[in-house]
């Protein structure tokens, strides 16, 4: 099982995020919960979603607090968040940056395994708003290998319309543009 | 049966109360119900299913316009939650003392004050004497089936009863997860259309929910409580019908490696999942643990709760509610009294936790169960509250 835990702000899509993963490991056959921090929804403030994918049901109800994967969909969150709390040993760290990855290391004492994106770049110029969830998922998925790219087209779909097209072509710039930091 | 689909839990409530082809839903918005209350009067507006959608100014009123809907025989169905369940509190009794069948859907959220919109059972356990069938789903695909088996159970000419459904606020409602949806055939093939025993008409009038003098309200009081009792004969046959058709089993009381266990955990709702996760990790420790879940509260299935709990040694029962300045939690307390002149019977110790959305994690049901084995009194306590 591999828990993922997604930090952004209240109106980015999050939750958005962690829904369209978990209706896509679903459509793959697998096991999946995507969930919100429970509580109100606030605009602006800094908010966790998360996701968890299985081969097996799940069965656990509790919160997650040793996430495999943490993703930063908000790049201003870094330094104002503790985003890697609880993050395993040998978990990931996907962040939405323009930063140089050693400044961020820098900022977030931080020298685990670390994939960067510059996912507000992209969801501009494909978006027209610098709304990066959808184009976050691109990076989570090449990064963590944890579902197909296709399995996300169905769902995007569903959920964008019309827009649906432009979502997918930010995911795939994701996807191809996410990455490792040594 | 289709394939696996993923959807929030509330909007799946929805649906299947659609699949149910009900005519009449009054439901006024909380959290963490909304999205119940709001998918529904999407689809009754786009005409999915041939339904009167009433907007109310309150839960008083969403619960009163559904035994007005319900005294008229169509098929009704709320939804609630914490303190609109408090609000519904004045006509709870009256719908199942006219013996008018009701659906209602609670997203268990504790009960104010201090505001708090997070999950527990303080809010259903206020309502547990009014004589209505009470059950609580474990997952998603529970609420989904048991939404359905509701209608049927509250129908039933051997039953016509109102049935409250609990769906643990956030834990089930705000999760994405795998379900499966029964075809509308199957669901019209198990739940025909309902047949009422007697109906408020215009046109034949009759009189409904009549004044009760002394010498006749104890009568009624004890056929009422007679009512509630012989209903589980009812819904376990039911249930077992939803098994054979769909090849899920549901059972007023639910065993996890139970049998033979020296310490079982009992739990009520979306807490369950996470203690059987527990219950793995302590006999692989060759601990002696099982788990008992309680789906049905009203009636209280008390043979079912024997049988299963049947040589264990201790019994921790876990509330998520709590009984103020009395002995314990609603549950604790209850079994404690039900059991008291069995012989033998277990050590009972009650747990208090998870109140307002506090979270219960595997660790901390191992933890409690540490605590049990340890615990010399038999007082009830709080687990994981600072001091």
């Amino acid at each position: 099982m591999i828990e993922i835990r997604w930090h952004g702000r209240g109106g980015q899509g999050a939750v958005t995020s962690v829904e369209l993963l978990a209706l896509a490991a679903i459509e793959e056959g697998k096991y999946a919960q995507g969930f919100p921090a429970f509580g109100p929804e606030r605009r602006g403030a800094p908010v966790m979603a998360y996701n968890r994918v299985s081969d097996k049901p799940i069965k656990i109800r509790s919160g997650i607090y040793h996430p495999d994967v943490v993703v930063v969909l908000d790049p201003s969150l870094v330094g104002l968040v503790n985003v890697t709390d609880g993050l395993k040993e040998n978990g990931l760290l996907i962040v939405n940056t323009s930063k140089p990855p050693a400044t961020l290391r820098e900022q977030l004492k931080y020298k685990g395994r670390m994939a960067v994106v510059d996912a507000t770049a992209i969801a501009r110029e494909e978006l027209g708003v610098p709304i990066a969830n959808t184009t976050m998922l691109g990076a989570v998925l090449k990064a963590t290998g944890v579902l197909k790219m296709e399995s996300l087209e169905g769902p995007i779909e569903e959920r964008f319309g019309k827009i649906a097209d432009k979502n997918k072509r930010a995911m795939k710039r994701a996807y191809e543009g996410v990455k490792m930091v040594k | 049966m289709g394939k696996r689909t993923g959807m929030e839990v509330a909007i799946a409530a929805a649906e299947a109360v659609a699949l149910c082809r009900i005519d009449v839903a009054a439901v006024y918005p909380i959290t963490p119900q909304s999205h119940m209350a709001e998918h529904l009067a999407d689809i009754i507006h786009d005409g999915r299913i041939d339904a009167e959608f009433i907007t109310v100014e309150s839960e008083h009123s969403s619960i009163s316009a559904c035994a007005g809907a319900s005294a008229t025989g169509a098929r009704v169905y709320t939804a609630t939650s914490s303190q609109g369940l408090m609000l519904m509190h004045e006509i709870l009794p009256i719908v199942s003392a006219m013996r008018l069948p009701v659906v209602m859907g609670n997203a268990n959220r504790a009960v104010s004050g201090p505001l708090n919109i997070w999950n527990d059972h303080t809010d259903i356990m206020p309502q547990r004497d009014n004589g209505w069938i009470v059950m609580h789903a474990e997952n998603g695909q529970e609420v989904i089936d048991m939404t359905i088996q509701s209608f049927k159970i509250a129908e039933h000419p051997d039953v016509m009863l109102p049935v409250v459904l609990n769906i643990d606020g956030f834990q089930l409602t705000h999760m994405i997860e795998p379900l499966e949806f029964p075809t509308q055939e199957e669901v019209d093939r198990f739940l025909p259309p309902r047949v009422p025993f007697a109906t408020l008409h215009p046109d034949r009038p009759i009189s409904m929910g009549c004044f009760n003098m002394p010498d006749i309200f104890m009568e009624t009081m004890k056929a009422k409580d007679q009512a509630l009792i012989n209903s589980k004969k009812t819904i376990v046959k039911i249930w077992n019908e939803w098994g054979k058709m769909f090849g899920r089993s549901y059972k007023p009381i639910e065993t996890y490696k139970a049998r033979g266990a020296e310490t079982l955990i009992l739990t009520m709702g979306s807490m369950g999942e996470t203690a059987s996760v527990a219950v793995d990790e302590m006999k692989a420790k060759g601990r002696s643990v099982g788990l008992v879940k309680m789906r049905l509260w009203r009636p209280f299935p008390l043979d079912e709760l024997r049988a299963a709990i049947k040589g264990c040694k201790t019994l921790i029962v876990m509330d998520r509610a709590v009984s103020f300045g009395g002995a314990g939690g609603p549950l604790g307390t209850e079994i404690k009294s039900l059991l008291y002149h069995d012989d033998p019977r277990p050590r009972i110790v009650n747990m208090i936790m998870g109140l307002g959305g506090r979270d219960v994690q595997v660790e901390d049901f191992i933890a409690m169960v540490d605590r049990a084995e340890r615990k010399e009194d038999d007082g009830y306590e709080y687990y994981g509250v600072r001091e």
